[in-house]
């Protein structure tokens, strides 16, 4: 087999965040990209539960705001715990958020993915959709030198190969840089989006213009271990669960009919009855932080985004755009700097790894590495629920003519009826200071 | 909680998504492997339920509504069952813009 002539300089596979990002990046210091979309146009295979935190993109699309496709800005934040038949919500509002430079927003990954990869189209980025990366080429060294698609003759060659193919990423598995790829890594996130006049959801959630609300739940999800969500589109909601693999798997409810238990639930009900199903989506999420990270860097390759494993899933913080634009940016720097220097090797791209280190992407996932299996244990989804709803209660009902009880013999009693030995209660708690500490 | 099934029926619900399928089938799945199955995750977990036992004691499979998420084949815990590719390019699943 004779070495490959590169027809371009990079070929960046999936036209998400991660993929529009690093192709911009080389783009605009004059590199050659094809960008590769599998979708008749980029965010059409793309969802997830419709938060957005945009900072890191001050760098590469200055004023964003200005211009991105946004829902609702998030300016109400809400965490809530659900047991059948109690609720106890954590909100906060800011009113900073609701202007320049703003926070989080809500989009819908379809309007936001276009959005961005159009951006990189304006930068030279040559935007191929419709079309399927079916494997890796290689040369007699066995590295990188492109990708296979299920176009006719649609082999491409090229320098670099960047893998932004999202969260089952069968090139970077083709490539070997994953271990063994489990299932309890994995969550699969699923939604409805319900229409609702834009007054009504205004009035239901106390906001108005584009001010949006963030509604974070853990216990609304049948006995399954995960999460719930509502979020406030302009004028829908986009109200879902996140379940884990095996234990969706090893038990009966459909994720639909878990999602239409966590509507019926009366903290939520009240808040999306009578709207319209406009689209049910759904999508496998990559949960397991830096557990389950792959390789990142190969010869001739590099990997971003949900390929690399690097959303954030640490229960009060859920967030993965942002790590997909910031390691897009950050793999476009590092390839550039490789093709400067003309050397692609995995030494040559080996600025990539120092940036995500050095940076939040992975200073981040370092912090709160023990975050997501923490926050998916079975203490923290099926006891803890019931253990602080049940405190509050307590806290709050009068129980004339008894006196008040205090508050550390609620605890105690409540601990005990929800079945929680104080040594478990006590490793926790630690564990959560030292994640979140 | 109050058990409440969706007030749409499951048809009804993947209904409001849109497919535009291709005629090649991107799963296919092995009845052999399938037959001595005793989880059988993949026919609880789908949220596009394209998994569906048979009286026989087989599955059956439809791939034309599929999410393209991958829950099947990583659910599945009998190695090669599930054979899980992504459809031609431009066909599958079509998320909406607004």
């Amino acid at each position: 087999m004779p070495d490959s002539i590169p027809s371009v300089d990079a070929v960046v596979v999936g036209a998400g965040p991660a993929g529009s990002a690093a192709a911009t990046v080389l783009a605009r210091q004059g590199y050659s990209v094809i960008l590769l979309e599998r979708g008749a146009f980029p965010g059409s295979k793309n969802m997830y539960g419709g938060v957005v935190y945009p900072r890191i993109l001050d760098q590469l699309h200055p004023q964003w705001w200005q211009e991105a496709p946004i829902q609702r800005w998030i300016t109400r934040r809400s965490t809530m715990v659900l047991t059948d038949t109690q609720a106890l919500t954590v909100d906060f509002r800011s009113a900073h958020w609701g202007t320049p430079p703003y926070n989080g927003a809500t989009a819908f990954r379809p309007d936001w993915d276009h959005w961005l990869a159009a951006k990189a189209e304006a930068e030279g980025v040559q935007l191929v959709c419709a079309t399927t990366a079916t494997g890796l080429l290689r040369d007699a060294r066995d590295r990188v030198v492109g990708v296979t698609t299920d176009r006719p003759a649609g082999d491409l060659h090229a320098k670099i190969v960047i893998a932004c193919d999202g969260v089952n990423s069968f090139l970077a598995k083709e490539a070997g840089l994953y271990g063994e790829v489990d299932a309890a890594n994995y969550t699969v996130g699923v939604k409805e989006t319900i229409a609702l006049p834009k007054e009504v959801i205004d009035e239901r959630f106390g906001v108005r213009d584009r001010e949006g609300v963030d509604i974070e739940i853990l216990g609304g999800t049948s006995g399954v271990n995960g999460g719930g969500f509502v979020y406030t589109n302009l004028d829908t909601l986009a109200v879902g669960v996140v379940l884990k693999l095996p234990k969706l798997g090893a038990q009966q409810l459909r994720p639909e009919q878990i999602i239409a238990n966590l509507k019926a639930h009366a903290a939520i009900a009240p808040l999306v009855e009578g709207g319209e199903i406009k689209e049910y989506s759904a999508h496998v999420i990559p949960e397991a932080g830096l557990a389950m990270m792959p390789k990142m860097t190969g010869d001739g390759m590099l990997v971003a985004g949900d390929a690399a494993a690097m959303c954030l899933a640490a229960g009060i913080w859920l967030e993965g755009v942002n790590f997909a634009m910031a390691s897009g940016m950050y793999a476009g720097e590092a390839a550039a700097e490789a093709l400067a220097a003309g050397d692609t090797s995995a030494a040559g791209l080996a600025g990539y790894e120092r940036r995500l280190h050095d940076t939040f992407v992975l200073r981040d996932h370092r912090k709160l590495r023990r975050a997501p299996a923490l926050v998916l244990s079975d203490r923290v989804q099926h006891l803890y629920p019931h253990l602080i709803a049940n405190t509050v209660e307590r806290m709050f009902r009068v129980d004339n003519p008894s006196p008040k009880p205090g508050l550390r013999r609620i605890l105690r009693e409540e601990r005990r009826r929800a079945g929680v030995r104080l040594r478990d209660l006590a490793r926790d708690g630690l564990d959560g200071l030292r994640t979140f500490g | 909680m109050s058990e409440r099934w969706p007030e749409l029926s499951f048809e009804d619900l993947i209904g409001t998504t849109r497919f535009d399928v291709h005629e090649r089938a991107h799963i296919t799945v092995d009845d052999e492997i399938c037959a001595d199955c005793s989880t059988r995750a993949c026919i609880v977990a789908c949220p596009a339920n394209l998994f569906v036992p048979t009286s026989d004691g087989g599955i059956l499979f439809n791939y034309e509504q599929c999410f393209e998420c991958g829950t099947c084949y990583l659910v599945c815990n009998e190695e090669g069952a599930i054979t899980w590719t992504y459809p031609a390019g431009g066909h599958g699943v079509v998320f909406k813009r607004t």
